[in-house]
């Protein structure tokens, strides 16, 4: 009988500890919207967030884009030759990399970077009591840890993203000239053909809520943290794995929505 | 009466840690509540300040029933009370100045130049003058809690709550954490609440102690009634002999 009903218990207590994150997350959310008005606590640390969570995420987003860029014209190029003209190359460069690359590929990224930094410095925070030295110290740990932290998440995501748009289609039109034999008109004229202004707000929706995403579930995972060292580790995996979950849903919403 | 806590339940899951906890305290004066590892001690003084709510029961400071304050009246309680952490909970991406003068740059009405002197006074107490612009990883453990303690008397508060302040500390450097305790209720008469499993600091420090047990204060008195106490469970913590707590039921 036992071994008939361990995996359905398995499953329950599984069920049950998800429910229960989901609502610790929930009530943290609300806190965060009731601490939007003590801006005394937040307002000074905000910009010093968006340099740790914009700023210094600059270069790997940059990395990732420029190789993204590079496969993107290469692989075009072997799809359409013989078939379709080589313009399309930059057609197709453009629109991956601002539709669904630029912004996925960099959320998954910052969900490693910026996601797991915010989970284990808070949940470092909570199991060395220094979050219950804050609020003894009569500050709101929710007003001065998390509502910068997703505030920058929301504000400097778009930023990174829309930086690494732009160096993935430059270098999808250098590899395009540089190895494909395409001159740089060609490559221009398929980026233009398909190109709407809207592709570029979507981008930024898109990625502004992975942006709340990956900082929001740092936050959450990294202030429910238990269990000293390993606790940390546990939140800290987490909130890389949930939030890349949650962009890859999010990032199929999207497309359902608004395209 | 300053600090009372009345008959409070707390359970975490299955495990019920408070069981009835009561206990007075007394104004100037320093209280230890004394007990073994996991008795719930810490847990008890939590609820002070309202870190942790009651399962059941009630917890009043200066009058107000703190498990009944909301957010923002809690914060306005708290400035009245220090909290001296275990293991200092310094915030380490802060300098020692920087920690001792956030209780003050909370409270407002001060410029960053007279919080910068008093958290410099606050360090020269507790004779860690010239380490105020070291990072919390650059102090001993011993260091670390004389800095948690300018921390928690920075803002003058009226009560202190030290949790376990000589834990894991060598004999010399708890005699020095144990004089600061007393000079905070001699100078600046601060009412103490001290949470501790040594013995010796408990009997040098306070006025009076309270032994829990089983979730519930077990037996109260000065340290010398403690001292004096036929009660097994008390006889047998204090002098360290298991034995004779063992026939409890």
């Amino acid at each position: 009988m036992d071994v008939i009903l361990s995996p359905v218990r398995a499953v329950g207590r599984g069920a049950v500890s998800a429910v229960e994150a989901l609502g610790r997350a929930g009530y943290l959310g609300i806190d965060a919207m009731h601490a939007l008005r003590k801006g005394s606590l937040w307002a000074p640390h905000l910009l010093g967030q968006m340099a740790r969570v914009g700023v210094e995420s600059v270069p790997i987003a940059l990395f990732i884009a420029t190789f993204t860029g590079i496969v993107l014209a290469l692989q075009a190029s072997y799809t359409f030759t013989g078939t379709v003209p080589l313009y399309f190359v930059g057609t197709l460069v453009g629109k991956t990399m601002v539709l669904e690359l630029g912004p996925v590929l960099t959320g998954l990224a910052l969900s490693g970077r910026v996601g797991a930094n915010i989970a284990a410095e808070i949940g470092t925070m909570r199991v060395t009591e220094q979050i219950d030295a804050l609020e003894a110290l009569a500050y709101d740990p929710v007003a001065y840890l998390v509502v910068p932290k997703v505030l920058a998440g929301i504000l400097m995501f778009p930023v990174v993203v829309v930086l690494a748009n732009g160096v993935g289609i430059v270098s999808g039109w250098v590899t395009a000239m540089l190895l494909l034999d395409m001159s740089s008109q060609e490559f221009v004229k398929g980026l233009q053909l398909f190109f709407r202004p809207f592709d570029v707000q979507f981008s930024i929706i898109k990625s502004a809520t992975f942006g709340l995403t990956v900082t929001a579930v740092g936050c959450a995972f990294g202030f429910h943290t238990r269990g000293g060292a390993e606790g940390v580790g546990r939140a800290t995996t987490r909130a890389v794995v949930i939030s890349s979950m949650i962009i890859l849903v999010l990032d199929a919403f999207w497309a359902a929505v608004l395209l | 009466m300053s600090i009372e806590l009345v008959d409070i339940h707390k359970a975490f899951g299955d495990n019920e840690v408070l069981k009835g906890f009561s206990l007075s305290i007394q104004e100037g004066q320093t209280t230890s509540v004394i007990g073994g590892s996991g008795s719930g001690k810490s847990v008890a003084l939590k609820h002070i300040v309202g870190l942790l709510r009651p399962d059941q029961g009630e917890v009043w400071v200066d009058g107000e029933n703190v498990s009944r304050l909301d957010q923002e009246s809690l914060y306005v309680l708290r400035r009245n009370v220090g909290y001296v952490f275990q293991f200092a909970a310094l915030f380490d991406s802060m300098t020692i100045e920087e920690n001792v003068g956030m209780g003050l740059k909370r409270m407002g009405g001060h410029t960053d130049a007279e919080i910068r002197d008093r958290a410099r006074e606050c360090l020269q107490l507790v004779d860690l003058e010239g380490y105020g612009d070291r990072l919390p990883s650059q102090l001993s453990g011993g260091q670390r809690k004389r800095a948690g303690l300018a921390r928690a008397i920075a803002t003058e508060p009226k009560y202190i709550l030290y949790d376990e302040p000589t834990t894991g500390l060598d004999p010399l450097t708890t005699a020095v954490i144990d004089e600061l305790i007393m000079r905070m209720s001699d100078e600046l008469s601060v009412t103490g609440l001290v949470i501790t499993h040594n013995m010796t600091s408990a009997f040098r420090v306070s006025d009076r102690i309270a032994m829990l047990y089983d979730g519930r204060i077990r037996y109260e008195g000065t340290p010398e009634e403690v001292r004096n106490a036929d009660d097994p469970v008390v006889k047998g913590f204090i002098e360290g002999r298991p034995e004779l707590m063992e026939s409890i039921p």
